[in-house]
């Protein structure tokens, strides 16, 4: 029954169940922290639009007090209609939301005591910019001279004092943003929901908000749930991700372990590159541990993520810049010998193409030496990586 | 290089070949096109709209019906003060006139148009004309107050002082139910001729009504053609719009069939036991069916803007509001209902403008009380041949419809404006 749940404690506890063919596997662990129980709870929530095809498959999530969680996947993942499902704009087919233990699965959107903050901000534009922000402690009936107050700090918080008489359509992109993000915290939600609040800004502008944010977060302890499609925005600015794939989480980790340590093969492809290779486990081996692995006609060292049988089918993912080219004596403990099909110019680092184990698209990153700069398509290399760096992920 | 040299090279090869017409671009020949692909259109509307436009307002300020037909009076009365009656020379004028109007057959028309401001004039000028005969040349003026004691009155001479300038506000003055007293000064006409501000108040007020219940019923359709899935909006944009696909002979027959007093509509009342048999009531041939009949045809018009303004307001809008912690009632109140106020008011004055120079409707359904001014300008038009105070209300009426029309477009700029749809 909850042996999908992801227990919600700090990095070092963070359980990896989250890909549905390892729930049994990881079935009757105990919970060690039981007196940090989850602050928003989401348990077996399930939505269909039509009756057949579910958007959302038997999630379970938990989140605590105080925590940043981003969740991070492609469009039509189903990270959205989960956030509106959090908000209340979407009822659950089936399932339980509870916040702070508090059932709020049929709790109108109103009475849920959440803050949102809209991908295109959502500010209402015949309101001022004061007036947007003193909209939820109007509708909660908040003493006037109380609203003024609020709304001033909130001004001074986002930086924006004396632009509280401007309209929305008067103020710059990040400075609506901020009147967003100003808005959804005025009333000190609970918790406080972003649907991939920075998609339309510019590169630049983003990265500024991202650092705004994260300092608003920890100022304020609030307690968020970001969406994003950005890889790089999901792993600057959470405490933990939750990457989603076709209704399900595939992965809830702290960013650090999602990019070195995907358990499942969609999550080491989906976050940043990685040459995913298949392969046969040659000796059994539990988790963390080194094992061999063949892969076409190379036996390959490998760590397994979790244990494996011998015969098992395998997914090996290597991350292009943990590949080391031409490696001085035992600096790892194989070579292979690759040919070199493409050569990228990236400026700071170059990437090769090479040939190797029966694949012509195997993708090597350096940083660009100068020592490197004879490199060319048809050359032969040797190419090497440490047991670590290469973890071997049942299918 | 070569590509360098090529740019470099051309404008100064044309500028050899075609000094001017090089420098300035093709844009004169272009417009000339575009002038005259407009033509026919600007040709077709200024003499199937302009003309008739500006000869209506002509109409309605000039008429030269008396400064032609009395040659001799016009000129002479303008060196009269006012003051007094005029001297003998105009009085010679005015009989030398009639004389000529009497051989040229045109006194009846002299006296109709004298009539219309000097009433009981008429039978005193066909007499005093047949008398002429016997006028003593000496005193035109002792013979004529002798005829008749309407020609010692100043108030006969100031009207005639008036009807003999080409341009005259007469016809406004009349469309507007004043007149002038026997002094020379504006004033209301007698109560039983007062029929013109009481009609273009019920006018109004028709208007308004029918842009009120546009409102009322437009409203929430265009919210719901909004919400539904598109295939089902389709079909409703059908239902909306079939109004428009109707011939209007159809669709009046329709509603009467529905509204007269031996109709559905009563039929079914007397049916149910809610009014007895005597008791039907009159839903057509009066205000009521104008009302009904004209808001059936004018709903498309006010749904339309306002489905537009609506579309642009993203859903998110009423998300945060919700999520904000706004109630739905006070969520719609505070945000969706400011946000759709520009379609209300561009989709309203619409209507209103519409409504304003409605004339079919009315003189098919209105009866006797549901007439509206624009049936008033049709019977000046057609039936008691009037054009000057057709054409005087015509451009009273049209003057109005063009204050509100100026603040539809100002009104339907703001809706479009981009507050609407966000940053």
């Amino acid at each position: 029954m909850e042996t999908q749940e992801i227990i919600a404690v700090p990095a070092v506890h963070v359980q990896d169940r989250a890909a549905s063919k390892r729930r049994r596997s990881a079935g009757g662990d105990p919970t060690p922290h039981m007196a940090d129980a989850p602050f928003l709870s989401l348990r077996e929530i399930e939505k269909s639009y039509d009756g057949i095809n579910l958007v959302v498959k038997r999630l379970c999530l938990d989140v605590r007090r105080g925590e940043f969680l981003t969740l991070l996947g492609p469009s039509g993942s189903g990270k959205t209609t989960l956030l509106m499902i959090l908000a209340g704009f979407e009822q659950p087919t089936h399932g339980v939301i509870e916040l702070a233990g508090r059932d709020l699965t049929r709790t109108p959107p109103f009475k849920r005591d959440i803050g949102m903050v809209f991908q295109n901000y959502a500010l209402f534009p015949h309101m001022t910019v004061a007036e947007n922000i003193a909209f939820p402690l109007i509708a909660r009936r908040t003493p006037k001279i109380e609203i003024a107050a609020r709304v001033a700090r909130a001004l001074g918080m986002i930086k924006l004092e004396g632009l509280g008489g401007r309209r929305p359509a008067q103020l710059s992109g990040g400075q609506q943003q901020r009147v967003a993000l100003a808005r959804a915290l005025v009333y000190e939600p609970a918790i406080v929901l972003m649907d991939e609040p920075l998609g339309a800004l510019d590169k630049q502008l983003r990265e500024h908000m991202q650092v705004e944010i994260k300092n608003l977060h920890h100022e304020l302890g609030l307690t968020v749930i970001y969406v994003t499609h950005d890889q790089d925005e999901a792993l600057a600015m959470s405490d933990r991700v939750a990457v989603f794939s076709g209704g399900i989480v595939e992965q809830v980790d702290i960013p650090k372990r999602i990019y070195e340590e995907p358990q499942t093969r969609f999550v080491a492809g989906f976050v940043g590159e990685n040459n995913l290779l298949t392969g046969m486990v040659v000796s059994a081996a539990s988790a963390a541990t080194p094992c061999r692995v063949r892969v076409g006609a190379s036996e390959v060292l490998a760590m397994a993520a979790a244990p494996l049988d011998e015969g098992q089918a395998v997914t090996l993912v290597l991350r292009p810049e943990r590949i080391v080219l031409a490696p001085y004596p035992g600096q790892v403990p194989q070579t292979h010998q690759a040919t070199i099909t493409d050569v990228s110019y990236f400026g700071d680092r170059v990437r090769l193409r090479c040939c190797l184990f029966g694949r012509d698209d195997f993708s090597v990153k350096i940083a660009n030496l100068a020592a490197l700069s004879g490199l060319a398509a048809g050359q032969q290399v040797a190419l090497g990586w440490l047991p670590q760096d290469c973890r071997a992920l049942s299918v | 290089m070569t590509a360098t040299a090529a740019s470099v090279d051309r404008p100064s090869v044309m500028g050899r070949l075609r000094p001017v017409s090089a420098r300035r671009p093709a844009l004169h020949p272009s417009s000339l096109r575009s002038w005259l692909l407009l033509a026919p259109l600007l040709i077709f509307l200024s003499l199937g709209f302009l003309i008739p436009l500006l000869r209506m307002v002509q109409l309605s300020v000039y008429d030269p019906t008396l400064r032609d037909l009395l040659p001799a009076t016009a000129p002479a009365i303008t060196s009269w003060s006012g003051e007094g009656l005029p001297g003998d020379p105009v009085y010679r004028a005015l009989a030398q006139d009639l004389k000529a109007a009497t051989e040229a057959q045109t006194i009846g028309i002299v006296a109709t148009r004298l009539n219309t401001e000097i009433s009981g004039i008429r039978s005193v000028v066909m007499r005093t004309a047949r008398r002429l005969d016997g006028l003593a040349t000496a005193a035109p003026r002792d013979w004529f107050t002798a005829q008749d004691p309407q020609w010692a009155d100043i108030g006969t001479w100031r009207a005639i002082a008036r009807l003999t300038q080409a341009i005259t506000p007469s016809h406004y003055l009349a469309a507007l139910d004043l007149t002038y007293d026997e002094n020379g000064a504006l004033a209301q006409r007698e109560p039983n001729r007062r029929i013109h501000r009481a009609l273009f108040l019920r006018t109004l007020a028709i208007s308004a009504v029918v842009t009120l219940l546009c409102i009322l019923l437009g409203y929430p359709v265009a919210c719901v053609l909004t919400t539904v899935r598109p295939a089902l909006r389709s079909y409703l944009f059908l239902l909306v719009l079939l109004p428009f696909w109707t011939s209007l002979l159809v669709r009046t027959t329709a509603w009467i069939v529905l509204l007269q007093s031996q109709g559905v509509i009563n039929d079914a009342l007397v049916g149910l036991g809610l009014i007895t048999n005597d008791g039907r009531m009159s839903l057509i041939y009066n205000m009521t069916g104008t009302i009904v009949t004209m808001t059936h045809i004018l709903l498309p018009f006010f749904i339309l803007p306002l489905y537009s303004v609506m579309a642009s307001i993203p859903p998110s809008y009423m998300q945060a509001a919700l999520s904000l912690g706004a109630r739905p009632a006070f969520a719609f109140r505070r945000v969706y209902l400011p946000c759709t106020l520009p379609g209300v008011a561009a989709g309203g004055l619409l209507v209103f403008i519409l409504a304003i120079g409605y004339y079919v409707t009315p003189a098919l359904v209105g009866g006797q009380s549901g007439q509206m001014i624009s049936n008033v300008i049709a019977f000046h038009m057609q039936s008691s041949l009037n054009w000057g105070l057709a054409s005087a209300l015509g451009v009273l009426l049209f003057a109005l419809i063009g204050v509100f029309f100026m603040l539809y477009s100002r009104l339907a700029g703001l809706a479009t404006s981009d507050w609407i749809s966000g940053s």
